[in-house]
């Protein structure tokens, strides 16, 4: 492809790198601080992923093979335009493969194949300020932040609790690092969280709109917030992916007609396919799909 | 002996604070001592505000000094501190009631979550027990306890200042401080607000700091007044004595102008 | 009687207002008052209205500052001038020695009119079982209906808050009782209830000073009469 040849290596220049790849250093040394940095305009409007296609932009080198997941998919318009994005701006190689690709761009999910190390997960994160719902200054935030000041994130849950009778929080569920930063994990489901913790894989966050990058150094205690007589718990589904058949995975509702039909497939889609593969290479049946 | 032999929980020396040009507060000096409220009085613009955000360490001074005898024992420099142990200071041996209840409670939060914000700041994690603590101090500032999962922006005045109180309170502080406690209250909804005052200082030995116009409620709450006059501390005394005997022109003119019922 | 001890001395104890409202007038109220009394003796402040009884018995109190000399009380902890003490000694005082009572009621809000009165035994170191049994017995004695006992007293007739009054400063029982004119205005029966209680004070050992116009109840308290006029200031502007 000659477009590549139009562009920088990855779109960005290379100083625009060099200042964003200041602030993941920095954001590694101080794990779930949030980093200001000053976010670049991107081709792409706010809300569909600058911050983490700038982080991504700053960490991919000619070698790299890039994946990029919106809600677990590997097709919709969102990954398939910020993966056509890299290939045209940078020409690397991309796959929808998890174990294949050694950064991985994402919205919403974790892949359910196990990060290793040498991986780079990249989130695009809409709100990087898990004290804002109670506190809209920013100035008082960044204190409470700077001085380990976290009673209002329990009063957040405690809210949950006395309105649902549990903590009600399904997704961004706010998560203390390394004993110190509350960091809120961006728009994933709580599902993922324990994912989070101890991961072999270098977890990045970038938020364009707000300009803030923070991140997970590999093998970083990440512990979901709770009360000890409301203990965190992930989602749990009373069901297999009716595709697949695997259980304890995430699960998205699919509505099949317009007569109420319905059914729960695995999100992440390269899980679903790679089971589905491993099913016919081995001689099992596959499950049916309902039509 | 003169007085009975105890340190002073909180001593400033020579407050002073410049707007500007303008004075806010010049050269107060005051002693509190555990259980004592002090009354400051003065009209609007005397600099009882400005005493009052030096004091509780909201504002800081151009000159003078206020040590306070922390829950150790340890008399400290409350502008030497550092701004976590200020706020530590501010929101477990501290309270802090402000006329307008927006500014004191987070309107958006239920009642059980505002009085267990403190609790839960200083590490309380066992949500049954901060909403049973939370539901004990509801009912000591007589809001009922199902009104616990209600928002402050469906109370009344009087609610959201006992509310505000009971926030205060649940920490035990030894130390309040009140901006106009019972501002734009209506007289009746005043009387049951100034009672509970009155018992939280009786019954758990708490030392105040009233900011108030009105002398009726400096009397009622008081052992000791200030009567501040552009910018400066002009009598200070024993509050009945202030009000009964005043000596400067100031007072005698603050006195003579209470209406009486 | 004179081998109780003293517990209320005066000495050249002066009082002079100055008026700042009117351009700086000044009053004087009292000059050179001095004079003792001690435990046991029921001692009555003479002399024509406007002539510093109640002033004296304010600054004995506390209650209005003295200008000159000395006014020293026999306290727990020893003497203590009165007029040089702090605020906190002061209140101190008020509580462990000082009782004092006028005629007029200082209304709390919402508080009823038996918990006003136990209150104030309470304060003195009864237990809350005690304070109200004593405070029931007193309003009982002053003949205040029972039907009020719960209810603030901000709604009650002069008389019955005096009696309220009366009752709260009889319930703590401290050694040194200032009365200012508690008799005003009652009816001979209370007037009689109030004579009782100054004296059982007074075989329990307290020091009464007080003011009474009703001749009749001086007659039957005082030990002794001082003639305030004797205090008057020389001249005005002295």
């Amino acid at each position: 492809m000659s477009d590549a040849a139009s562009y920088n290596f990855a779109y960005l220049d290379e100083q625009t790198k060099r200042m964003i790849r200041r602030a993941l250093l920095k954001a590694v040394a101080i794990p779930g601080y949030q980093v200001p940095f000053a976010s670049r305009e991107m081709p792409m409007p706010y809300g569909w992923g600058t911050g983490g296609v700038q982080v991504t932009a700053s960490v991919l080198g000619a070698d790299d093979t890039l994946k990029v997941i919106d809600q677990g998919s590997d097709d919709t318009t969102n990954a398939v335009s910020i993966r056509k994005f890299f290939e045209r701006t940078a020409g690397i190689a991309t796959t929808t493969h998890t174990s294949e690709a050694t950064v991985i761009q994402t919205r919403h999910r974790i892949p359910e194949a196990p990060l290793g190390e040498g991986q780079i997960l990249v989130y695009q994160v809409p709100i990087p300020e898990p004290l804002r719902f109670l506190e809209p200054r920013e100035t008082e935030t960044r204190r409470l932040h700077a001085l380990e000041d976290y009673g209002l994130m329990h009063v957040k849950l405690y809210e949950d609790i006395a309105r649902h009778g549990h903590i009600a929080t399904t997704y961004a569920y706010p998560v203390k690092v390394d004993g110190r930063y509350i960091m809120d994990p961006s728009p994933t489901p709580k599902f993922d969280n324990p994912k989070m913790d101890m991961c072999p894989a270098l977890q990045l966050f970038g938020a364009g709109r707000e300009k803030r990058i923070y991140a997970l150094p590999p093998y970083t205690k990440v512990v979901s917030l709770d009360f000890e007589d409301h203990p965190f718990e992930p989602t749990k589904f009373d069901r297999g992916c009716a595709l697949c058949g695997s259980e304890g995975i995430y699960l998205d509702e699919v509505v099949t007609d317009d007569r109420g039909g319905r059914m729960f497939v695995c999100s992440d889609t390269d899980y679903c396919e790679s089971r589905r593969a491993e099913a016919t290479e081995g001689g099992h049946a596959l499950h049916e799909v309902p039509r | 002996m003169i007085a009975p032999a105890d340190h002073p929980l909180l001593v400033a020396e020579g407050l002073t604070k410049h707007y500007g040009p303008h004075l806010g507060c010049a050269d107060v000096s005051l002693e509190i001592h555990e259980g004592e409220v002090v009354a400051v009085v003065g009209e609007s613009g005397s600099g009882k505000s400005t005493l009052l955000g030096l004091l509780s360490t909201q504002l800081l001074p151009n000159s003078g000094s206020i040590r306070y005898r922390m829950r150790d024992g340890e008399a400290r420099d409350l502008f030497a501190l550092g701004e976590a142990e200020r706020r530590f200071l501010l929101r477990t041996d501290w309270g802090f009631v402000h006329q307008d209840a927006r500014l004191g409670l987070r309107m958006g939060v239920s009642a059980g979550g505002n009085v267990g914000e403190r609790l839960m700041a200083v590490g309380w994690r066992n949500y049954g027990r901060i909403r049973a603590e939370a539901e004990s101090w509801l009912e000591r500032v007589e809001i009922a306890r199902d009104r616990i999962d209600d928002r402050p922006d469906t109370f009344s005045g009087g609610m959201r200042q006992r509310l505000q109180i009971a926030k205060n309170m649940v920490t035990r502080p030894r130390l309040i401080f009140m901006d106009e406690p019972t501002g734009g209250l209506d007289v009746s909804v005043q009387a049951r607000l100034l009672d509970l005052i009155r018992g939280f200082v009786n019954d758990y030995g708490l030392a105040a700091v009233i900011v108030t116009h009105d002398l009726a409620v400096a009397r009622l709450l008081s052992h000791r007044i200030v009567v501040m006059r552009h910018g400066r501390a002009i009598e200070t005394g024993l509050t009945d004595q202030v009000l009964d005997d005043p000596r400067e022109p100031y007072t005698q003119l603050l006195v003579a102008s209470i209406l009486q019922a | 009687m004179s081998a109780n001890p003293v517990m209320i001395r005066l000495d050249a104890v002066a009082k002079t207002f100055v008026m700042h409202l009117r351009g700086g007038a000044r009053l004087p109220v009292v000059a050179g008052v001095s004079f003792e009394v001690r435990g046991g003796e029921c001692v009555v402040l003479g002399g024509p209205s406007g002539t510093g009884k109640s002033s004296i018995l304010k600054m004995i109190y506390g209650n209005y500052r003295a200008d000159g000399g000395r006014i020293d009380i026999h306290g727990p902890a020893g003497w203590v001038d009165i007029a040089r003490a702090v605020p906190r000694s002061v209140l101190s005082l008020r509580k462990s020695t000082i009782g004092y009572v006028s005629q007029f009621l200082r209304v709390i809000p919402r508080v009823g009119a038996l918990d006003v009165v136990a209150a104030s035994a309470r304060e003195s170191g009864l237990d809350e079982t005690a304070a109200r049994t004593r405070a029931a017995s007193l309003l009982d004695m002053l003949n205040v209906p029972e039907r009020l006992w719960s209810l603030p007293p901000a709604t009650f007739s002069g008389g019955e808050q005096q009696r309220i009054n009366i009752a709260r400063g009889f319930a703590a029982e401290r050694p040194i009782l200032l009365l200012d004119e508690p008799t005003a205005s009652l009816d001979a029966t209370n007037r009689a209830a109030v004579v009782g209680l100054i004296e059982a004070r007074k075989r329990a050992g307290a020091a009464i000073l007080g003011i009474f116009h009703d001749e009749d109840v001086r007659d039957r308290v005082a030990d002794r009469v001082i003639d305030v006029a004797k205090f008057a200031p020389e001249a005005p502007g002295r």
